[in-house]
């Protein structure tokens, strides 16, 4: 048994290669819950908090694309270069829990749970975000879409550190909107990211916490993409965004649980998406 | 001993503490309660939803119930033990007392850390930079009325003493 | 405020703003909350529950826990020397299941071992076999006499009805709706946590317990335990927060039995899973009613029909029933009544008292039913309430007479002269639109609603029961020194004792002796009567002790003791030149009374519902001002108005936080909290799905306090405990409605309610 807190990357790949079922930690704000709860009870712990390398921001000007540390708190993602770059991760950054759950939290943690109710998750999707992971011995990047296989699971191998992710830098508009019952320590009953990609005149929609995984509306994207130049920046009629609404509300598997119904989430993703679409375009 | 004990130091309020006998999984707000003797931060729902066990690791306010106390080691944690010194309280402690900011108490630890922690960062937040700050730290008592009335004086009083 | 802050001196006495003395502990983290206690040697308790709603027990096998290293004992009902059952009204609940279990997390067994991940593991390793049972969820289903008794006492706990008048008046303006209130918890903060300590020979115990009342406990435990009251010594450990939660007992006796068990000291205590199980809830209600009026909006006759669900026992369902039943009218004239109510038994989790006690319930119905009224009268929300406010004097559907002081209209009036909020500006932050930082509204997608709620409420306890309390003054040497066993919950009484002494003898300087059972009982720390009952004792005691120290000084000085009263800190002759300070006084002599005080007798109901059975009663109205996203069915209240009937202000910052403290709980029943419940089972027992009021959801309170002092009361101050959550609920539900259109008849009203 152990508790290992490495200081570089390389050792904790080292530490990793040596236990490749060691339990993983970040900021714990995810698996520490589970450890009181008794869910899970692990005998060796790697610690990642004292790397520094897994808190870097690179942006690389000439592929227009910007790789987020998977250690980065999700306090140092509501400003800076982040906000210039991503806002909507920014906008996700600012609804998770509490002050002190964004000072401890990582994407790195909400790509490790996978759930579907990760905050940061529906941005990484409609970004079409690739997920870098590395062992002692080699490194590969994964598509957000691939790595998130279903309800808290993804692809990570046992010896893998998801080590950053890497998000384009777009020409548009892009937002986030999530709906929760109160006004602070929200989860998720429903939330929605929007991406404008003026140049190539795409649109990306990601929906979370109505279905097992993140949800790419790709069919409502190619659906408006023929009905709008998106390159341009047109006024959207309202039959256009109603429609654009419902298109996206049925692409979306949501459930009944305590928290709210299938039917509210459904509605709650048309609204959304909607409401996001128009604020793209006013 | 058992196989999943962990023998290990921590830095809590400028003293190193050495941490025998614990298990793997205990979280830093179990290790500061129940064997550093220092009970001044509570733990009210275990899953960082109260902020009652707030703690500063780092500079920054966390939850020490998500922290895992064993991969704290080298991390500057400081608790509500530390902000009073020599029996003199801070501004923030006073103010709390004068302006009916503390009924049964429970969740006053966490707060005032969290409430210093953000007066540190930004001297003269507005009403909403404050309300933002402490929503993390649930009062079931007070309605937050008298807490706002608390930090805003605090903020006087601070303001004052600074010039 | 129209109270006068007493200025010209600065002496912490009535009315004025004095400090808590536990608040200076607080801030550092000093005050030792009942979990913080430990001691020498001791072991940790743990509990094994039901995971079932109904279940028989055919076998419990402890053999594989007994095997586990650090286990010390392991008890289960045949390990209850004494009575096996407990409760507050009627002890129909075992401390251990024996033959069933009625509710999920019913305990069965309890484990001592040297750390609390010992007993963890020991109680994974108890292995009971149940034979599964169809459970009892319905409360309608619960008063039919043909559905099968879940409990040998049967499943109706009370019945009571009310029959006042014209049975068969039918009003030409006739108003009807059937409206549900949900399982709402206390959620307290301090978890539960008690100290158990036995005595060396095992034939007493000492108890540091957070409870809401010493003596019901001490009594509890000691008939459980086969022991004399006497023996069972309880302290107070501190408390974090209680709103009815610590009325019924939850792990004394466990704690207790491991103690007396293992021969050393027991500490337990609940996480907040744990907690959710572990203590009764807000009973979730039925109601159908129907008011009758003339066409000008006055009411003539009210029928309903409530059903309180009390879960699996009884605790004070018996009361709270009452307690809804008799204030189905709201603060309202209603000259005729058909009332029928059930308190009933299901396989649902206990519940019991929490803050409001039966009227929370009552007044989301006869609130809701007022702005029906209003609306078939065409009549505002505030015209049709003024038009039927009951005044002192008037007769309530029990034939009790209101005797208090009842200031209704005037908190209607009070509170609709204050200023409205400003509405939400285009350029205001993101995080006061509703949706907050979630970024789902911008102004364009919110309407903004208001909402009227106004309520009565009795204080202290009703139906014969003596609630009395007991308080005992010492002066010595100008130190006053007071005892009672009055539980400090966070309401304040630890500042108001001292402020009574202060002002009643003369001195500064008062000392707080332990609480425990030391001393006879205080009554329990609920029913928003500590100020009026504990108030009165410990003024019962400072009179007696000042009217010693007249006598005294009158003997010393020659002096009739008659002409003798309190100035400031000084005696004084009225009447001659006399004049001597308190402190100098009482230098020497040790005066020592102890006063118990009680209140008026009340009577119990006859079998229609007639009986003066409340002691006395204080009203409240709210107005609620709320923001709403009603396609999305969000909703941000903005500001709750209101003008709370206190009789007389003796701690202006202590009466505001109850009330601003009380108005946040009845919001987090308005639009957030509810225990959700599968066929008995809890689906949301931790905070993050039980949803409490953050900071950022805290709306902005104006409040007025009236003060019409009550004859009655010893200090002329009401309790206000409880007034400011009972209808604030309705209010906001009131508001929605008014910015949605919606019917809206169930609380809280959930996002699906509005946009559906």
């Amino acid at each position: 048994m152990s508790v290992q807190v490495p200081r570089t990357l390389d050792d904790a790949l080292k530490a990793i290669a040596a236990n490749p079922s060691a339990q993983l930690i970040q900021g714990g704000t995810d698996l520490m819950v589970e450890i009181n709860f008794n869910h899970r009870k692990p005998t060796d712990v790697i610690a990642l908090r004292r790397v520094d390398e897994l808190k870097s921001t690179q942006i690389d000007t000439k592929n227009m694309q910007i790789t987020i540390g998977a250690g980065l708190p999700y306090q140092m993602m509501e400003r800076g270069e982040i906000a210039e770059h991503v806002p909507a991760l920014a906008q996700a950054a600012r609804t998770v829990g509490s002050p002190q759950i964004r000072s401890a939290g990582t994407i790195g943690g909400n790509l490790g749970t996978c759930s579907p109710a990760g905050d940061a998750l529906p941005v990484l999707s409609a970004l079409d975000a690739t997920v870098n992971l590395q062992t002692q011995k080699a490194s590969r990047t994964v598509s957000i879409h691939d790595f998130m296989i279903g309800v808290k699971r993804n692809a990570r191998m046992p010896g893998e550190i998801i080590v950053s992710t890497t998000l384009p830098i777009v020409s548009g508009w892009q937002g986030y909107a999530k709906v929760g019952v109160r006004n602070a320590m929200v989860i998720s009953v429903a939330s929605c990211c929007l991406v404008v990609d003026r140049i190539n005149g795409t649109i990306a929609v990601a929906l979370g916490a109505v279905g097992p995984t993140i949800i790419r509306c790709r069919e409502t994207e190619s659906w408006l993409a023929k009905q709008i130049d998106l390159r341009t920046n047109p006024t959207m009629p309202d039959n256009l965004l109603q429609e654009f609404g419902s298109r996206v509300a049925n692409e979306s598997k949501p459930i009944d649980d305590h928290r709210s119904t299938a039917a509210y989430r459904r509605h709650a993703v048309s609204t959304l998406s909607r409401r996001l679409l128009l604020r793209a375009h006013s | 001993m058992n196989a999943n004990t962990e023998i290990y130091s921590l830095t809590v309020n400028g003293k190193s503490h050495q941490v025998k006998d614990s298990w793997v999984g205990e979280s830093l707000l179990y290790v500061l309660r129940e064997r550093l003797g220092l009970p001044g931060s509570k733990g009210a729902c275990e899953q960082g939803e109260c902020g009652s066990c707030t703690v500063i690791m780092d500079g920054d306010a966390v939850c020490s119930c998500l922290v895992m106390a064993a991969t704290a080691i080298d991390a500057d944690i400081r608790t509500v033990e530390d902000l009073a010194s020599d029996g003199v309280l801070t501004e923030v402690q006073q103010a709390f007392i004068t302006e009916g900011g503390v009924q049964c108490g429970f969740c006053t630890p966490g707060l005032v850390v969290a409430i210093e922690h953000l007066l540190s960062k930004n001297p003269e937040p507005s009403e909403i930079e404050i309300k933002e700050a402490i929503s993390g730290n649930i009062c079931r008592c007070t309605g937050y009325g008298r807490i706002f009335e608390a930090v805003d004086k605090a903020i006087t009083v601070r303001k004052v003493n600074r010039t | 405020m129209s109270s006068a802050v007493d200025t010209s001196t600065r002496r912490d006495i009535l009315g004025a703003s004095a400090i808590r003395p536990d608040s200076s502990a607080k801030v550092q983290g000093k005050f030792e909350f009942s979990s913080d206690l430990h001691a020498e040697n001791m072991l940790w308790g743990a509990t094994l529950r039901s995971p079932h709603p109904y279940a028989r027990i055919i076998r419990i096998d402890l053999s594989a826990a007994y095997k586990i290293t650090g286990v010390e004992a392991i008890i289960t009902a045949e390990d209850v020397p004494g009575k096996k059952t407990y409760g507050l009204i009627s002890s129909d609940q075992p401390v251990f299941a024996q033959d069933y279990v009625r509710y999920v997390g019913e305990p069965i067994a309890a484990v001592a071992a040297d750390h609390p991940e010992t007993c963890r593991r020991a109680l994974a390793a108890i292995k009971v076999v149940y034979e599964i049972l169809e459970p009892l969820t319905d409360g309608d289903l619960a008063t039919l006499p043909s559905t099968p008794a879940i409990h040998p006492d049967g499943n109706v706990i009370r019945r009571q009805q009310i029959i006042t008048g014209d049975q068969n008046l039918q009003g030409e303006i006739v108003v009807e709706g059937t409206y549900e209130i949900g399982m709402q918890d206390q959620a307290f903060l301090g978890l539960e946590a008690a100290l158990a300590i036995p005595d060396s020979g095992g034939k007493g115990i000492e108890m540091f317990v957070a409870t809401q009342w010493l003596h019901e406990d001490q009594k509890q435990i000691a008939a459980c335990l086969d022991f004399e009251c006497e023996n069972v010594r309880l302290t107070l450990g501190g408390v974090g927060g209680a709103f009815g939660a610590r009325e019924d007992i939850s792990l004394q006796v466990h704690c207790a039995l491991l103690a007396l068990r293992t021969s050393r000291p027991i500490k337990m205590q609940y996480g907040r899973e744990e907690s959710f199980y572990g203590h009764v809830h807000r009973h979730p209600a039925k109601i159908s009613i129907r008011h009758h009026a003339t066409r000008e909006g006055e009411i003539l006759r009210i029928e309903a029909r409530l059903v309180f669900d009390g879960g699996a026992y009884a605790s004070t369902s018996s009361a709270v029933l009452i307690n809804g039943i008799t204030h189905i009218q709201g603060p309202y004239r209603c000259p005729n009544a058909t009332i029928d109510g059930y308190a009933v038994r299901t396989n649902n989790p206990p519940c019991g008292a929490m803050r409001g006690f039966g009227v929370v319930q009552a007044c989301f119905a006869h609130e809701s039913q007022m702005d029906k009224l209003a609306a078939a009268c065409g009549l505002s929300p505030v015209e049709i309430r003024l038009r039927n406010a009951m005044v002192t004097g008037d007769k309530l559907i029990t034939g009790q007479i209101i005797e208090s002081v009842a200031p209704v209209a005037r908190c209607i009036r009070e509170t609709d002269a204050i200023e409205l909020p400003e509405p939400l500006a285009e350029s205001a932050n993101q995080l006061e639109f509703v949706g907050g930082s979630g970024l789902t509204s911008l102004p364009q997608n919110i309407v903004r609603g208001v909402g009227w709620g106004v309520s009565i409420k009795n204080l202290m306890y009703s139906e014969t029961f003596d609630d009395f309390a007991t308080a005992r003054c010492q002066l010595k040497d100008g130190v006053a020194t007071l005892k009672f066993a009055t539980v400090e919950v966070g309401q304040g009484f630890v500042v108001l004792a001292p402020q009574i002494a202060r002002s009643v003898l003369g001195v500064d300087d008062v000392v707080l002796d332990t609480v425990d059972t030391g001393i006879g009982s205080a009554g329990s720390t609920s029913a928003s009567r500590q100020t009026w009952m504990s108030g009165g004792a410990v003024d019962g005691a400072c009179r007696l002790v000042r009217q010693r120290l007249f006598e005294h000084v009158g003997k010393k000085y020659n002096i009739d003791p008659l002409r003798l009263v309190i100035e400031d800190t000084d005696v004084v002759d009225m009447i001659g030149d006399f004049r001597i300070s308190v402190v100098e006084a009482s230098s020497g002599v040790l005066i020592d009374e102890t006063f118990e005080h009680h209140h008026r007798p009340t009577e119990e109901l006859d079998e229609n519902g007639q009986g003066n059975c409340h002691v006395a009663f204080a009203f409240v109205a709210h107005r609620a001002v709320v923001d709403v996203d009603v396609e999305l069915g969000l909703v941000k209240v903005i500001q709750i108005a209101t003008a709370q009937d206190v009789g007389r202000v003796l701690n202006p910052i202590a009466a505001l936080g109850q009330i601003e403290g009380g108005i946040a709980q009845g919001l987090g029943l308005a639009v957030m909290e509810e225990i959700v419940l599968d066929n008995g089972k809890m689906r949301n027992p931790s905070f993050t799905d039980y949803l409490l009021p953050t900071a950022l959801d805290a709306p902005s309170v104006v409040a007025v306090m009236i003060e019409e002092p009550e004859p009655q009361a010893p200090l002329g101050a009401k309790g206000i405990g409880e007034p400011p959550c009972i209808s604030v609920t309705p209010a906001i539900a009131a508001a929605i409605r008014n910015a949605t259109g919606k019917e809206l008849s169930r609380v809280p009203v959930r996002p699906q309610d509005i946009c559906f």
